[in-house]
């Protein structure tokens, strides 16, 4: 027998089919059949495997749970079972003939608001459940709003437990228009709005008879098809070098390529180039992977980027286009969410902060206001930040980063607040204004 | 400034694996850039190998700039160790073996009352980390394997007993990585964390990954347990009533030869075994794990101790 093998089928090839994917995160109240939607979900696309579901029956029938408790698939920690909450975000996957998905599902009480903003951070698109007997709810509110600070661009409202309301279309008509009006004072770029019933399986992956009115697709259509490809930012040129690769070796020889991941925007061989913070030029001489030189790198590629001409660049640089740069800026203007129980965050406090490739000290100049996330009032007479709140803060950093607006680039405008003490993350961040 | 344009050119579409690639590579490098002592767990097994092609991918034209690790049980599957001993030579790697029959000689750890080598690794491989003052350990785990699995950061902080406290893990933001630890502490980086079994073997067919032979079908001498089929060889031996028989199987996961069962398959090509992998409604730890069916925690219960 050999010891290594790559055995291949006569004519075959050996490619995976080409599908894209999609990440999505969960919101929404305790109660309100967010793990019973998920689980139908990966069982309806037989992502639900016969040994977990064996385990979950099992579990439910011993602790006396009248139903298989479906929630007991995504609550996978001990203190998650014990205390039938969700603590911390789970991450689940599933794939259908057209698309690829990670589930971020995140807990749905108010302790854990940070988890939330965890999930969707990264997410392409948020489901918020509402339960059609309740209508929304503070949390529905605080939900959307936090999607809407991340920036994520597709929302889905779930109105689920329609078969408790008797499919009634005037209850499904008030929620969603009660939430639309909400969503106006937000910033949603994309909302659809489906009736379901996750325990039934209504509307989820087929269209449901229960909801003739309802002419909408089902919610795995809609997942399937939302158009994602142009959420990313083909324009603005951002490539933080984040790793300068000089091999030391006899037959590579002065080799200096700056490795990273396309944040945004196309860089192609030829290509004029500025290099952020030094502000010199060159030009793009080649953007090579381990498979060979490519043509063209756009988000998410990590490639490694070489230049025509011999400039210092390190760790923490970004490379831009010379009439489309990002702001190179000490004093910066933020929406802060913050996520420490141990400490406020005050008006002084001093911090590392990590931002693309970057980092950094700063110290917080100033809380301008502390938000109510369920009215969205501003509170100016706040003097801190407690866990789960957000406000928005004026901070000086050592360094200046190089920074867009959040709301036009989510890497370039995104960035972590750590204690420098504890080494703890206490902050998430986004960038409003580097004025 | 412009305003984004809405119609994308096919030509910048990216498939779910290329993505997936360049996260792990982004990730990888960004440990290399941050932390002091990075170490690549290696067990010869179908992640560590996809693993050592993104380490292979991200710091390309020069070579990986750590070494890798094998927590050798001293159960293992010959083959494997083959395997291993090959790609380190192949790719000038160092190699670190973390030895639990020497950990055992010199009575480090005892062993277990069912033989089970799984649980006592753990000190073993935090006694290798502390040795060799390792800050950071790149481990092939997927959040798709096990509930546990599925709450675990791409960054995973541990104290310096090595220990993971679920309920109190760092908050993960974009893609803005925490590395930052006191001297005794480390991080664990999971790379693979959001690939799926299938997203693995599509992955070794794209890149023609060569993979220890009993990942294929092929036929041996079994016994039936707890219903699952256990090669016999030096380490397990058949017990009471148990009958070996022949069967054509091979392996979805290659651990400890003692607690690693292989399942039936006549797949022996890499398209056979995407087949049969994307029809099973088996779990791949569910399959072929004898450890992780100890209790509905065993796998949180031992990730706290420190395992992986």
């Amino acid at each position: 027998m050999s010891t290594t093998a790559f055995p291949v089928a006569e004519g075959a090839a050996p490619e995976g089919r080409a599908m894209d994917l999609l990440r999505f995160a969960t919101a929404g109240s305790v109660d309100d059949g967010k793990s019973t939607l998920i689980g139908r979900l990966l069982y309806d696309t037989k992502s639900l495997f016969t040994d977990q579901l064996a385990a979950v029956e099992a579990v439910s029938a011993a602790r006396g749970d009248e139903y298989t408790n479906l929630a007991l698939l995504t609550d996978g920690l001990r203190a998650e079972r014990e205390q039938g909450i969700t603590i911390d975000v789970a991450y689940r996957y599933f794939a259908t003939p057209r698309r690829k998905f990670i589930i971020a599902d995140t807990p749905g009480h108010i302790q854990y608001t940070r988890n939330m903003v965890t999930g969707a951070s990264t997410a392409d698109l948020a489901l918020i459940l509402v339960d059609a007997r309740k209508g929304l709810v503070e949390q529905s509110r605080r939900h959307a709003f936090l999607c809407s600070l991340l920036r994520v661009p597709h929302l889905v409202l779930c109105v689920n437990k329609m078969d408790l309301v008797d499919w009634s279309q005037d209850v499904f008509e008030r929620i969603s228009d009660e939430f639309t009006a909400f969503a106006a004072k937000l910033e949603v770029p994309d909302l659809t709005v489906v009736p379901i019933s996750a325990l039934h399986g209504d509307n989820i992956v087929t269209r449901s008879e229960h909801t003739p009115w309802y002419e909408g697709p089902s919610l795995l259509h809609h997942l399937e098809r939302v158009h994602i490809a142009s959420d990313r930012n083909l324009v603005d040129v951002r490539f933080p070098v984040q790793y300068v690769i000089r091999p030391q070796s006899t037959t590579v020889t002065d080799y200096r390529g700056y490795a990273g991941q396309v944040a945004s925007g196309v860089l192609k061989p030829g290509d004029e180039v500025m290099v952020l913070p030094s502000g010199f030029t060159s030009r793009i001489a080649a953007i090579e992977t381990a498979d060979g030189p490519v043509a063209e790198a756009f988000p998410p590629m990590s490639v490694t980027v070489r230049l025509t001409d011999e400039i210092d660049i390190s760790r923490g640089d970004l490379i831009c286009r010379p009439n489309n740069a990002p702001a190179v800026a000490q004093d910066i203007e933020a929406m802060i969410c913050w996520m420490d129980e141990s400490q406020p965050l005050r008006p002084g406090g001093k911090y590392a902060i990590k931002h693309t490739t970057r980092s950094a000290r700063t110290v917080v100049r100033g809380l301008h206001y502390r938000l109510d996330v369920n009215s969205l009032h501003r509170d100016e007479t706040a003097t801190e930040l407690g866990l789960n709140e957000i406000g928005r803060v004026r901070l000086r950093t050592t360094v200046p980063l190089l920074a867009d607006e959040y709301r036009r680039n989510r890497t370039t405008g995104g960035f972590i607040l750590i204690d420098e003490t504890t080494n703890r993350t206490v902050a998430a961040g986004m960038i409003v204004d580097t004025n | 400034m412009e305003t984004i344009d809405t119609t994308i050119p096919a030509a910048y579409r990216v498939s779910h694996l290329d993505a997936l690639e360049a996260e792990s590579i982004f990730v990888m490098r960004e440990v290399v850039a941050e932390l002091e002592r990075p170490v690549l767990l290696f067990s010869g097994g179908k992640d560590s190998i996809v693993m050592l092609r993104l380490a292979q991918k991200a710091f390309a034209p020069a070579r990986i700039p750590f070494p890798v690790m094998h927590v050798d049980t001293g159960h293992n599957f010959a083959e494997v160790l083959d395997y291993r001993d090959q790609r380190v030579a192949e790719l000038g790697l160092q190699l670190v073996v973390a030895s639990v029959p020497e950990a055992l000689e010199a009575g480090l750890v005892r062993e277990s009352a069912d033989g089970m080598r799984n649980r006592i690794q753990t000190p073993v491989l935090l006694a290798a980390v502390e040795k060799y003052r390792f800050d950071a350990l790149f481990g092939g785990a997927r959040r798709d394997e096990e509930k546990a699995r599925a709450k675990e950061r791409v960054f995973s902080f541990r104290d310096d007993f090595g220990q993971w406290d679920p309920k109190n893990q760092r908050p993960e933001l974009w893609s803005l990585y925490n590395g930052r630890h006191h001297p005794g502490e480390s991080i664990r980086v999971f790379p693979l964390s959001n690939w799926t079994e299938l997203d693995i073997w599509h992955y070794i067919a794209r890149e023609r990954l060569a993979l220890p032979s009993i990942y294929y079908a092929h036929e041996r001498l079994v016994v039936e347990r707890d219903g699952m089929l256990y090669a016999v060889n030096e380490f397990i031996r058949p017990r009471g009533a148990e009958e070996p028989f022949k069967a054509q199987v091979r392996y979805r996961t290659v651990g400890d030869a003692s607690c690693t069962a292989a399942v039936r398959s006549d797949a022996d090509t890499v398209e056979l075994v995407i087949e049969e992998v994307a029809a099973t409604r088996i779990t791949e730890r569910g399959a072929t794990r004898g450890d992780d069916r100890v209790s509905e925690a065993a796998m949180e219960d031992r990730k706290r101790e420190g395992y992986f």
